[in-house]
């Protein structure tokens, strides 16, 4: 991203070591900058707003009224009972342990599934290799809510209702996942492959060894796709699941909402509850986040 | 040493089976339903075509079939043109912008159950939209977004695309860098303005990128479930159910299997001839360019 456009000019270095060293091909009056970060904050107003004005009703106490006019943003003061009130009845550890266990196992059997399927179809020549590539690619336009009801009625055939077998195995594979792994596998050099192979590695070794430590980037995009899908997954769950201590984040605040329609700060402190742990670990990995969704579009 | 014919199949068994299992074994399942009458209690009748018969002769079909419709054509145009100049935005190199895009991208990782809570918390009768638009004198009463026939789709839609915008964003900001800065910078010697650049220069070039959206965008379009589950349920009248969610009440609620099978076919046959649609057109156009 800092790129070559500061290069290209470097006759002028002598100039250019005095200009702030930020500054690239561009120099912006004070002005435009300011309706720039203006037009920033703006947008930046409507995509977060609303959650903050949910944080504000959670915040606020029970002497304050939440459906004010005009509504205060502010909390007149700032309380954390509605979150103590909340736990008493939203077990949200339970749901939390629920949902994380769905994820990682969601994510790693899609990281290991789609790695193994994409590896041939990337880098070995066989009979139907196209049929079958073409018949994964198809799948990603069947619509879920076609398919769900004769999945639902063979899970209880299985009897996978109410656990985490059912959740997680119609997501174990996908074929996004297969795609992105295939087209990372298409640029490691075959070289590496074939003094592998001298050395005396079957193909197995060299899919866990060679090649699977050269795509990690791939892996970590697959990785955090994979663990957003799950966490946020609501539709399936909720028809897999109807015992309560079997539900994920979503599921929970969904009964929670349900539950306490009239009372709109513990729902608030409830949903704001359960969307901390996805943030949290946003804020932490925000950089492979918006790199991997950007890598997962130039390839798609 | 020869490889074994056999490793590549080996290789692809275990996402075989689960793609098999859970996606092409219930495709096959669902159009043979599609013809039978079945409530999970008795066991499957075959009835021929009179599922089909019964929908087309149902009027809520054709409503949420028309509602479906009219999501496509609101939220897919919005969500093709609007993340363009949000990245175009965000794409400027100044102090403080990875900031910005990560708080443009915090909707797409929450969870549209949160979402939806959220914006049902706005959208209510003395929620801030309300007053906000009232302040400024737009409205003056206030609005009842969600529980009014007339608005409640389009209030549902609104929340479809803010979910959808940052995910976008970042798509058309891959596309973007990937467009040489020498292009500008000679449409800049040539004396082009920024509007000029944008739909001359950034446009054209994010073709690939716009194709991506339009594809991405009018798939998920069609499934919209969640929004309209947490924030109207299909109300009130029905005005705010699309196709997927009359499949989702028709089987769970009422259980009537093969009748909501045969719209999930439906629905099938409405997706694929989109996207075929849609690769024409697109293909055709950046021919065109």
């Amino acid at each position: 991203m800092e790129l070559t456009p500061t290069t290209t000019t470097a006759p002028t270095a002598v100039q250019k070591t005095k200009t702030k060293p930020r500054s690239n091909r561009k120099h912006r009056s004070p002005v435009q900058l300011f309706f720039m970060y203006l037009l920033l904050f703006i947008v930046m107003c409507l995509m977060v707003g609303p959650f903050l004005w949910l944080l504000s009703t959670a915040l606020k106490s029970g002497h304050e009224n939440i459906f004010a006019y005009p509504p205060s943003f502010i909390p007149q003061d700032i309380t954390l009972s509605n979150f103590a009130k909340v736990m008493e009845t939203f077990p949200f550890w339970r749901y939390l342990f629920n949902s994380t266990l769905v994820a990682v196992i969601t994510v790693l059997l899609n990281i290991i599934l789609c790695s193994l399927a994409a590896y041939p179809l990337a880098r070995m020549k066989f009979r139907g290799k196209n049929l079958i590539f073409l018949l994964i690619i198809s799948t990603m336009m069947i619509p879920f809510q076609l398919v769900m009801i004769p999945i639902y009625i063979l899970s209880l055939e299985l009897g996978l209702q109410n656990t985490y077998a059912g959740v997680i195995l119609p997501h174990a594979t996908t074929a996004f996942g297969i795609f992105l792994m295939r087209q990372a596998f298409l640029t490691v050099p075959y070289e590496l492959e074939e003094s592998a192979r001298m050395d005396g590695c079957n193909s197995f070794q060299i899919w866990w060894k060679i090649i699977m430590p050269l795509v990690r980037p791939s892996v970590v995009t697959l990785a955090i796709f994979t663990f957003v899908m799950s966490w946020s997954d609501f539709l399936w769950p909720l028809i897999i699941l109807n015992d309560e201590s079997m539900y994920t984040l979503p599921l929970g605040v969904n009964a929670l909402a349900g539950n306490f329609s009239a009372n709109w700060r513990l729902i608030a402190a409830g949903s704001v509850l359960s969307v901390l742990p996805i943030i949290i670990f946003f804020i932490l990995m925000q950089r492979h986040f918006i790199d991997g969704a950007m890598k997962g579009a130039v390839k798609g | 040493m020869k490889r074994k014919p056999l490793t590549p199949y080996l290789f692809l068994v275990p996402a075989c089976i689960i793609l098999g299992a859970f996606i092409f074994y219930p495709l096959l399942q669902a159009v043979w339903m599609s013809f039978t009458d079945y409530n999970m209690i008795s066991d499957p009748a075959f009835v021929g075509f009179e599922n089909y018969k019964e929908i087309v002769e149902d009027d809520l079909f054709w409503k949420t079939l028309g509602q479906t419709f009219l999501y496509l054509i609101v939220v897919v145009p919005t969500l093709v043109i609007l993340p363009i100049f949000l990245a175009i935005l965000v794409n400027q190199k100044i102090k403080g912008i990875g900031f910005f895009r990560s708080a443009y991208y915090v909707p797409v990782v929450t969870s549209m159950v949160v979402v939806g809570i959220t914006w049902k918390w706005v959208y209510a009768d003395q929620g801030i939209l309300n007053y906000l638009l009232e302040s400024v004198g737009i409205i003056d009463g206030p609005v009842h977004w969600l529980t009014s026939p007339t608005s409640s789709i389009f209030a549902v839609m609104a929340v479809t695309v803010w979910k959808g915008l940052g995910y976008y964003m970042v798509i058309y900001l891959a596309g973007l860098q990937a467009i040489p800065s020498d292009l500008f910078e000679a449409a800049d010697i040539d004396g082009a303005n920024k509007w000029k650049q944008i739909f001359h220069i950034t446009i054209p070039m994010l073709m690939p990128s716009i194709i991506i959206v339009t594809i991405m965008s009018s798939i998920s379009a069609m499934k919209v479930f969640e929004e309209i589950y947490v924030m109207t349920g299909g109300g009130p009248l029905n005005s705010s159910k699309t196709l997927v969610f009359y499949i989702y009440q028709e089987a769970f609620e009422k259980l009537r299997m093969g009748y909501a099978s045969a719209v999930g076919v439906i629905l099938l046959l409405i997706t694929l001839v989109l996207s075929i649609i849609n690769l024409k057109v697109m293909s055709k156009k950046e021919t065109a360019l």
